[in-house]
């Protein structure tokens, strides 16, 4: 009985360390590969705000992403699909926690997020680090995807965005407020935010290079709910423009209490995409009338299903404007997951880390909901793969504040006024 | 000026030195960063009235609040660190409430009515939250060590945001405008929107009525005597736990109260978040103001509005400090320390019984 018993162990020992070194043995990736035992789902995390005053924005990702794990009934290669959320908040903190705690797991392949700006340069360098891959719905901070150091730019392996880049926001917005509203005084205002901070810094240089005068460089803090100071600073100077790329509540207040500030009654504001969020113009009432916001344009019928489908599942609508850039997002991971998955003899399958970076380096066109994407390599793009002209400068209208209706209509489209 | 620093004393110690030297920088960097934008003449008079009565107004919550903060501590000597979530649930709720008055017409046809429903019904919402905190998260607790009741209230701060996100979800509501609150008083050339009269006066009528009820009522001179000494009080025939229980209860009304008045003034922003950061400047201000002294809390939290509101404009602008507005927080912390370093007990003191102190 005690021979049966020995052997018996022996023999389970054997096989549970015997198929997975076979199947390691087979990786032939430089940076190692992700085995997925048999019957064992595929594992991708997923990196999103759910706590703190934007948690609307990690919401809004999250019902992305779920959406088109569901779009492929849950499964992969005929494995089941598993996704681990962990909360990134805002902050380079949260990032850095989420990261850690994913890149623990030797079974996760990469993951979507983060929301924040802020909170992507505090994952990214564990995620590159454990050799996974991180694609951002919603992060625009141009240093994500710079990798000139000495110019601020943080971008690291393994890095991709379906979001737009700042950089190219920030430049249009400049243009936009020369060109077509042709004013010539700019006040800029952020929050510290590397995502709020670097677009009033590109809007900023852009607007001085085009020949206007920047006025006024200032920054609240999140959480603050009275703007009347620095309104009041604002004021002595007179602006024509006020860029705000705050988030919410901040852009509500700044809004708000702007109509009561004497001397700013002329001034008009531009918030950018953290603006681009349907209860914005009902939360800010009548002082919303008039702001332009620029924001991603996704149009098309596939989106207009996930609208319905989003209906259905969670019966609101999306909170935020970023739930096709997370859609896109886990469906590039999941595509680069088909193409360079192997087969192992044991009935494993052999996902090469390199191999995912690499496959989703080499997107091109690809039909997403929210255009067509191309993955570039050269900073300061490198990671980039949204369409940088899916966006546009959107006017907010009385139909946006008192009848529900979103998205405002599109004023000024970046596609269509695209300048090198 | 010299015996403050003991030169010649043998008591000398660097540390009360080093103290002496942080209250002249600090006070200089205030006259200083004054004077410099005083001189410059950027801002206006009627600017500099326009900032201060803000600030009163953004005080006058801060000081409702912090009355709930001060009554708790004057009665347990325990921070309620979920104060700040006990107004949120007040201001979240009635959201739909004002929606609903607003979308019939009744807001504006009745404001004054639409108001105080408002108010009560925040106050009863608050109020119950405050209740049930102290009978299930603290009452168990009453006996132990300090620190056991300061980390529950913590864990219940965050057990609400997260209730409160689940009930109502994680997007941000806004209060409706009531079209009575949206003119303006001109006085010469300095404009005060009516919202800030509304404010500032309503805060000021719950906080003489809340003076009253302690100073005046039976039920007052109660939390009074629970307040000096518990089992002298229970020997004199005074229900402790029924007591305790009304002092939450009156801590919620408050800050519930405060909601609608902030919803009022700032209408936006209203999400399970919003009561961490009033409830942290609440705190601030009980402190400034005294801990546990109750009209201590009131001139905390107008005191505290007024500085951030003034401050980084008239101090840290003149000073040449780029990005002031972005450090008003660091104006009303700062305000803090010196506040205790000149006077560790608050600015009207901290109200104990001989045998807390």
């Amino acid at each position: 009985m005690k021979k049966t018993i020995a052997s018996f162990i022996l023999l389970s020992l054997v096989s549970v360390l015997w198929s997975p070194v076979s199947a390691q043995d087979a990786c032939t990736d430089n940076l190692g590969c992700v085995i997925v035992a048999e019957d064992e789902p595929i594992v991708i995390g997923a990196m999103l705000v759910q706590s703190g005053a934007v948690t609307y924005l990690g919401d809004d990702s999250l019902g992305g992403v779920e959406l088109a794990i569901m779009d492929r009934n849950g499964e992969l290669m005929g494995r089941e699909i598993e996704l681990v959320l962990e909360d990134s908040l805002c902050s380079a903190e949260g990032g850095q926690a989420a990261a850690q705690r994913l890149s623990a797991d030797p079974t996760m392949i990469g993951a979507i997020g983060t929301n924040c700006s802020s909170a992507a340069q505090g994952a990214m360098p564990i995620i590159s680090d454990a050799g996974m891959v991180m694609i951002a719905p919603s992060n625009t901070s141009p240093s994500l995807t710079n990798e000139d150091v000495a110019s601020g730019g943080s971008h690291l392996p393994g890095y991709f965005r379906t979001s737009h880049n700042g950089l190219v926001e920030g430049m249009r917005n400049a243009e936009f407020a020369i060109h077509v509203l042709g004013t010539s005084k700019l006040a800029t205002v952020h929050d510290g935010d590397p995502y709020t901070e670097g677009l009033a810094r590109v809007v900023a240089d852009t607007f001085a290079e085009l020949g206007g005068e920047v006025v006024f460089e200032g920054a609240v803090n999140k959480g603050d709910t009275d703007m009347a100071s620095i309104l009041t600073e604002i004021a002595v100077y007179q602006p024509d423009i006020a860029y705000v790329p705050l988030f919410e509540p901040e852009v509500n207040f700044f809004a708000a209490q702007m109509q009561h500030i004497a001397g700013l009654e002329d001034t008009v504001i531009i918030g950018g995409g953290a603006s681009f969020v349907a209860g914005f113009p009902e939360n800010t009432g009548e002082a919303a009338i008039g702001i332009f916001v620029s924001g991603p344009l996704v149009t098309g019928e596939a989106y207009e299903q996930l609208l319905v489908r989003w209906e259905e599942e969670y019966g609101s609508s999306p909170p935020s404007g970023y739930h096709a850039h997370a859609y896109d997002a886990t469906n590039l991971l999941l595509n680069a997951v088909e193409t360079v998955a192997v087969a192992g003899d044991d009935g494993s399958l052999i996902i090469g880390r390199q191999a995912i970076r690499d496959a989703i380096a080499a997107t091109e066109n690809y039909p997403g909901l929210t255009g067509s994407l191309t993955c570039q390599e050269e900073s300061p793009f490198a990671g980039d793969c949204a369409p940088g002209t899916a966006l546009a400068m959107f006017e907010i209208t009385e139909a946006e504040v008192y009848d529900d209706n979103w998205p405002p209509p599109v004023f000024w489209s970046f596609s269509e006024n695209v300048s090198e | 000026m010299l015996h403050m620093f003991k030169w010649k004393t043998d008591e000398f110690s660097w540390v009360d030195f080093t103290i002496d030297v942080l209250r002249i920088l600090i006070v200089l960097a205030i006259v200083v960063g004054s004077w410099n934008t005083l001189s410059e003449g950027r801002i206006s008079f009627a600017q500099w009235v326009n900032l201060f009565i803000a600030g009163l107004s953004q005080g006058s919550i801060y000081a409702l609040i912090a009355l709930g903060y001060t009554l708790v501590y004057g009665i347990l000597l325990m921070i309620n660190f979920a104060h700040g979530e006990v107004f949120m649930a007040g201001a979240f709720s009635t959201v739909f409430l004002a929606e609903a008055l607003n979308r019939t017409g009744f807001l504006n046809q009745s404001p004054v009515l639409a108001i105080l429903l408002m108010i009560l019904f925040a106050g009863l919402v608050s109020m119950t939250v405050a209740i049930l905190l102290e009978r299930i998260a603290y009452r168990p607790l009453r006996g132990s060590p300090r620190l056991v009741p300061l980390i529950t209230a913590i864990g219940a701060s965050f057990f609400l945001q997260y209730t409160f996100r689940g009930l109502y979800g994680s997007g941000f509501k806004a209060y409706p405008q009531v079209k009575i609150l949206q003119g303006a008083l001109q006085i010469g050339s300095i404009n005060i929107p009516t919202v800030q009269i509304f404010v500032f006066v309503s805060a000021l009528v719950l906080m003489f009525g809340l003076y009253w009820l302690v100073e005046r009522s039976r039920i007052g001179k109660a939390m009074r005597a629970v307040s000096e000494n518990k089992e002298v009080a229970r020997l004199m025939g005074i229900d402790i736990d029924w007591v305790i229980l009304f002092t939450f209860g009156v801590g919620g009304f408050l800050a519930g109260s405060a909601g609608v008045i902030n919803g009022m003034f700032r209408p936006q922003g209203v999400n399970f978040f919003m009561g961490f950061i009033p409830g942290i400047k609440a705190f601030t201000a009980a402190v400034l103001g005294g801990i546990g002294n109750i009209p201590g809390a009131m001139l905390g939290g107008l005191f505290l509005g007024v500085i951030e509101a003034i401050g980084p404009n008239l101090v840290l602008a003149g000073l040449g400090i780029p990005g002031a507005n972005q450090l008003k927080d660091v104006i009303a912390f700062t305000m803090l320390v010196l506040v205790l370093i000149f006077r560790p007990q608050g600015i009207l003191g901290e109200r104990l019984s001989e045998k807390k102190a």
